[in-house]
Formats: structure tokens, C-alpha cells, sequence
């Protein structure tokens, strides 16, 4: 496949991920932080996010599963997830902490642990998106290519 | 737990038409438990050259923020989490304020609560974020700054 064909199907791949709510603008955010003198910047924090989440929902998972289930605890984890994932745009992931958050409010496991399975299929779904992203991005490079910047008003 | 880290950029490469009414120097104290978040704020300020010289540094909790005041140092920004472990922002926001601190303290919260933020804001703060920061908002808290000099 040659450059040009590459860099047109990262845009078209990008934009998708914004139409349909798994990147919002703080991933923009992110891009525009990147320049020549922290030229990972990007895979690195997302990188961060990954590592430090599959330890949250490992701790979320055990939580819930105590006797005695600690609400605070459980919603401290997501409180966090929550903001670590609006720091780096995955929208989906957030929104879906937003509702376990009213959940751990309510004290309601039953409806907590639902959330939790919507929150780690959200997150591995996301995962894989960003996963792709990245390998693209990597092959456009790899090719002698530039990555094309990241235009909302296309959208 | 990790001490505190410090980085300074030096805005030399900017904008030299601008650089004659640029501030000279800007410290600030980014606090908060979640390593990704320092990580994204600390580069959004350091990115920013709103000032000749900007020194960043990081603060784990709220405890890590009042020993480094204790130990002498001072800032003239605090960007400060409200939910974190061992000290939340709201107890750091009254001690640091009981201490003599004047410093612009600027909460960030991504808390939907709105008592807990009124709690918060209540605890001395100039004004309180929503979480994730952007480039224009700590833009915005610079200029207040300058205003207030």
C-alpha cells in the first residue's frame, strides 16, 4: 500500500473514532501536545493509561467481590478511572464511570457489577481502537510518510 | 512514595517579538495522586511559554504539597486534585491558606458532586476546573495572574 493510501485511511480511521464517541477532544488536546522534542508523547500517556487502568479493574473486580463491599473503595477506583480516562479522550470509557459512579452512590451491587462489565469491555474496546491507531501510525512512519494532523471541522 | 519531581523549560525559542512583555518566570505546583494526569497537566503547562522560564513540580497528594511549602518553597500557580489518598485537596487548600500561603490555588476536579466541590472552593480556593485542564484554561489563569500583580 503506498503513502498516500495509508494516511488516507488513518484520517478516515481517526474520524470514525470520533463519530462514534470513542475519542473526544481532550485526545486532541493530547496531539497538540506532541512535537519534536517529545515525539512519543501520545502513545506514551495512552501507554500510562492502559497499565495503570488494568490494575483499577482488577482492584474494582476484587472489591466487588468482598463480603462486605466497601462503596467508597469501589468508587474511588472508578472516581479515578473516570479522570484518567477524560485526560486522555476515551469517551466512552469516562461516560460509562459516569454511570457506575451513580450506581456506588446507591450502594447497588447488583447494578455495580453490570457497570463493571461495561466499563472493561468499553476499556479493551478501546484498547484495540488506539492499538490500531498506533500501528498505522507506525507503518505511515515506517514507509517514509508523515502523520497527517487530526482536523475536527472535517468531522 | 515519590518525592517530588521539578522541571524547568526555558521559553528562550518563542516568540521574540512577544518575549520583551512576557513574565519573566512562572513556577507551578501541579498535585494530584494519578500519575497520568500530572504526566498531560505538567506537559500542557510546560508547552505553554507563557513565561521566560517556567519550573513545574509534582506533588503526589496533598501532604507532598504542604511539606514542600514547609521545606520553603513557594509557586506562584497550584493546580490541586480534590479527591487523592493521605491528604484530599481540600484539606491541603485550608492548611496550606492557614500556613500564610497567597499563592493562586486552583482546584481540579472531575467530581460531580456539588457540594464536595462547594466544600472545596469554601477551603480557600480562587477558583476551582473542571478536569481535564486544556492549554486556554491555564492560558486564562496566567492572565489572571498578570491582572492581579
Amino acid at each position: 500500500m503506498e503513502v498516500g493510501q495509508m494516511q488516507r485511511r488513518l484520517v478516515e480511521f481517526t474520524k470514525s473514532l470520533f463519530v462514534e464517541g470513542f475519542l473526544d477532544g481532550q485526545f486532541l488536546q493530547l496531539q497538540q501536545l506532541q512535537d519534536d522534542s517529545n515525539p512519543d508523547f501520545v502513545v506514551e500517556v495512552v501507554s500510562l493509561f492502559f497499565q495503570d487502568s488494568e490494575k483499577l479493574l482488577n482492584d474494582l473486580t476484587s472489591a466487588l467481590e468482598q463480603q462486605d463491599v466497601d462503596f467508597k473503595k469501589v468508587d474511588a477506583h472508578v472516581h479515578q478511572l473516570k479522570g484518567s480516562s477524560s485526560s486522555i479522550g476515551a469517551q466512552r470509557v469516562k461516560n460509562a464511570c459516569v454511570v457506575f459512579r451513580s450506581f456506588c452512590e446507591e450502594q447497588n451491587l447488583q447494578e455495580c457489577m453490570r457497570c463493571l462489565q461495561l466499563v472493561k469491555q468499553e476499556f479493551y474496546l478501546a484498547k484495540n481502537k488506539f492499538e490500531t491507531l498506533f500501528t498505522m501510525e507506525q507503518q505511515i512512519v515506517a514507509a517514509g510518510g508523515s502523520i497527517p494532523a487530526t482536523e475536527i471541522t472535517s468531522f | 512514595m515519590a518525592s517530588p519531581s521539578t522541571r524547568i523549560d526555558d521559553g528562550h525559542d518563542m516568540d521574540s517579538v512577544n518575549s520583551g512583555l512576557m513574565r519573566e518566570k512562572l513556577s507551578v505546583l501541579v498535585v494530584d495522586n494519578d500519575a497520568l494526569v500530572r504526566k498531560v497537566h505538567e506537559k500542557i503547562v510546560s508547552k505553554l511559554k507563557v513565561a521566560k522560564q517556567v519550573q513545574i513540580q509534582t506533588a503526589t497528594n496533598g501532604k507532598e504539597a504542604l511539606d514542600l511549602h514547609l521545606s520553603g518553597s513557594s509557586f506562584d500557580i497550584i493546580l490541586m486534585d480534590m479527591q487523592m489518598p493521605i491528604m484530599d485537596g481540600t484539606e491541603a487548600t485550608k492548611e496550606l491558606r492557614a500556613m500564610g500561603v497567597e499563592s493562586m490555588i486552583v482546584g481540579v476536579t472531575s467530581a460531580d458532586a456539588r457540594a464536595d466541590k462547594e466544600a472545596f472552593t469554601e477551603a480557600g480556593l480562587d477558583q476551582c476546573l473542571a478536569k481535564p485542564l486544556t492549554a486556554d484554561k491555564i492560558k486564562s489563569l496566567v492572565e489572571t495572574l498578570e491582572k492581579n500583580k
